[in-house]
């Protein structure tokens, strides 16, 4: 096999490997394809969404090397070996939900449910931004100034989950669903399904 | 989208070597409004030189007190760093008042610079643009222009620069340092990177074809220099400015030594207020002399049909956010808040 990154036959394709949700993947792909088209269309994850598909709205939000992103705006072919948690991911493999899951499910934190799991893979990145300190534009200046966790207050929840629109405006369950699972004692479970390497080329 | 090459480099003099041998390519970082473009068709790039895998993703301290960001540090990384947050607020808080976190985590710092503008005649293809399609006009001058400049801007072309970043850049007098092959490495001065459009709107800023941002270098900022980035936008956040304000203020025994004031949302770029910082200098900034050395500069507004509120937005922004910074700086009289 040519080393990804390259195609032995077509300048406007290569071959990318993606672990996504704990589990190999080689892809053939045409440049244009975007890391959501490739979740979407290639591998069946259909959790996450396309809504604008113009980094607006947030729909199609994964965790690509553990951070929160807009798979619309990557390309594929640039994210040879990274690895993906998808909405698919958040459960556990014996069907237990994430605690964000559990948390919106308790909060009704949705209407039509199409942001949902931007939302739920949004509020996963949030939650380890602030337990590493990152501050947002809501920040107090002396919490900003220091490298300590941040608190989750409904502003900052609100403030950090703004990429994310949810067009019926489910806002008030969604930060209430955040901001008890913050408020949880135990940190939230990580997000990658601790499962054994299940190889799938899918040329 | 149209179809293209894809070259992932492995160092900089292979980016550069890739970009001789296909001109018109496009270097790709983040992404985050590159790729948004040529879903738009305004970008269609025969080949993307990929430079994520390159080592500029370091935010170093320099021996003489400054801060060198390598040109692929994530805008959230850096907005987090500790270095930034303690010696450069201003430039923490404008990065945080810009985009979403999903697209700050993508962002980068040379990308954020290079990104263009979001006036929605230069990327809808199917309307006039000079800026996007020289010699075709400006749809924006006599249509929709609430959001444009009041500044600097020109027949041709009346589009703002969309960047928060960079506005606190200008007024912290950072560098960006540049990669030209064989040509070398040169540094220009952030308050110059942009241009204004005049005659030659599609050209945003001073770079040269195949160059490579590699770092922003700032410079150490004056002991007992405050600084503060504020924005007013139509939303309380995800929103691009309608005019934003980054200040620097080092007092002396209640007079001004040091000041930097600088505009966004208001040109084609970045703008340095160079006339209201001259009357600040030296002065005893009391509420009267800073509402005063502020008009002066905006005096030379000229206001489109629909967007001279901005000219009254940014003067009571900058007012405001100089007053704060004399408060924490420990300047008398207070300033009071204005309305």
């Amino acid at each position: 096999m040519p080393p990804a990154g390259t195609h032995p036959a077509d300048a406007h394709h290569s071959r990318v490997a993606l672990r996504v949700n704990g589990s190999d993947h080689v892809l053939d792909v045409d440049h244009r394809v975007t890391l959501l088209d490739a979740l979407r269309e290639r591998l069946d994850l259909t959790g996450s969404k396309k809504g604008c598909d113009h980094g607006q709205c947030g729909a199609c939000t994964v965790l690509v090397d553990g951070r929160r992103v807009n798979s619309c705006l990557l390309l594929a072919v640039a994210q040879d070996g990274a690895e993906v948690t998808t909405v698919e991911g958040l459960a556990d493999d014996d069907g237990s939900l994430h605690p964000l899951q559990e948390a919106f499910l308790e909060h009704d934190a949705f209407q039509c449910g199409y942001c949902t799991p931007g939302q739920l893979c949004s509020a996963l990145g949030v939650l380890r931004e602030a337990a590493a300190g990152h501050p947002s534009h809501v920040t107090e200046p002396a919490a900003a100034a220091s490298t300590g966790p941040v608190v989750l207050t409904a502003e900052e929840v609100r403030e950090r989950l703004s990429g994310n629109l949810c067009r019926c405006g489910a806002y008030n369950g969604i930060v209430d669903a955040v901001a008890d699972v913050c408020a949880r004692p135990a940190p939230p479970k990580s997000a990658t399904a601790s499962t054994a390497p299940r190889p799938d080329v899918i040329v | 989208m149209k179809p293209f090459a894809y070259v992932r480099a492995g160092s900089l003099r292979e980016a550069a070597a890739a970009y001789a041998q296909r001109p018109g390519s496009r270097y790709l970082g983040g992404g985050t409004n590159l790729v948004d473009l040529m879903k738009h068709g305004v970008e269609t790039p025969g080949t993307l030189i990929d430079l994520t895998r390159l080592p500029l993703h370091e935010v170093e301290e320099q021996p003489a007190g400054g801060v060198s960001v390598g040109a692929l540090v994530p805008n959230s990384d850096l907005a987090a760093h500790p270095l930034v947050r303690s010696r450069y607020p201003a430039l923490s808080q404008a990065l945080l008042a810009g985009a979403s976190g999903q697209l700050r985590n993508v962002a980068t710092t040379g990308g954020n610079l290079l990104q263009r503008t979001r006036c929605p005649y230069f990327q809808d293809v199917s309307k006039p643009c000079n800026k996007r399609e020289p010699g075709t006009g400006c749809g924006a001058r006599e249509g929709v222009h609430r959001d444009h400049a009041v500044l600097g801007h020109s027949e041709q072309c009346i589009a703002t620069h969309p960047s928060d970043m960079a506005v606190a850049l200008a007024a912290l007098d950072a560098e960006i340092e540049l990669y030209g092959g064989e040509e070398g490495t040169r540094r220009v001065a952030a308050t110059e990177f942009h241009r204004l459009p005049g005659e030659e709107p599609e050209r945003d800023t001073v770079i040269r074809p195949g160059e490579i941002i590699t770092a922003v270098v700032l410079p150490p900022v004056p002991a007992g220099a405050v600084s503060l980035y504020r924005k007013a936008r139509d939303r309380a956040s995800y929103a691009f400015a309608l005019a934003s304000v980054a200040a620097v203020l080092e007092l002396d025994a209640g007079r001004v030594r040091h000041v930097a004031l600088a505009f966004g949302g208001l040109a084609h770029r970045p703008w340095r207020a160079t006339i209201a910082e001259e009357r600040l200098l030296g002065a005893e900034p009391s509420e009267a002399v800073v509402r005063e050395a502020v008009g002066a500069e905006l005096d030379r507004a000229r206001p489109l049909r629909d967007n001279a509120f901005k000219v009254a937005l940014a003067h009571r922004l900058a007012c405001d956010v100089l007053g704060t910074l004399i408060r924490s700086a420990g300047g008398q009289p207070p300033l009071p808040r204005t309305p």
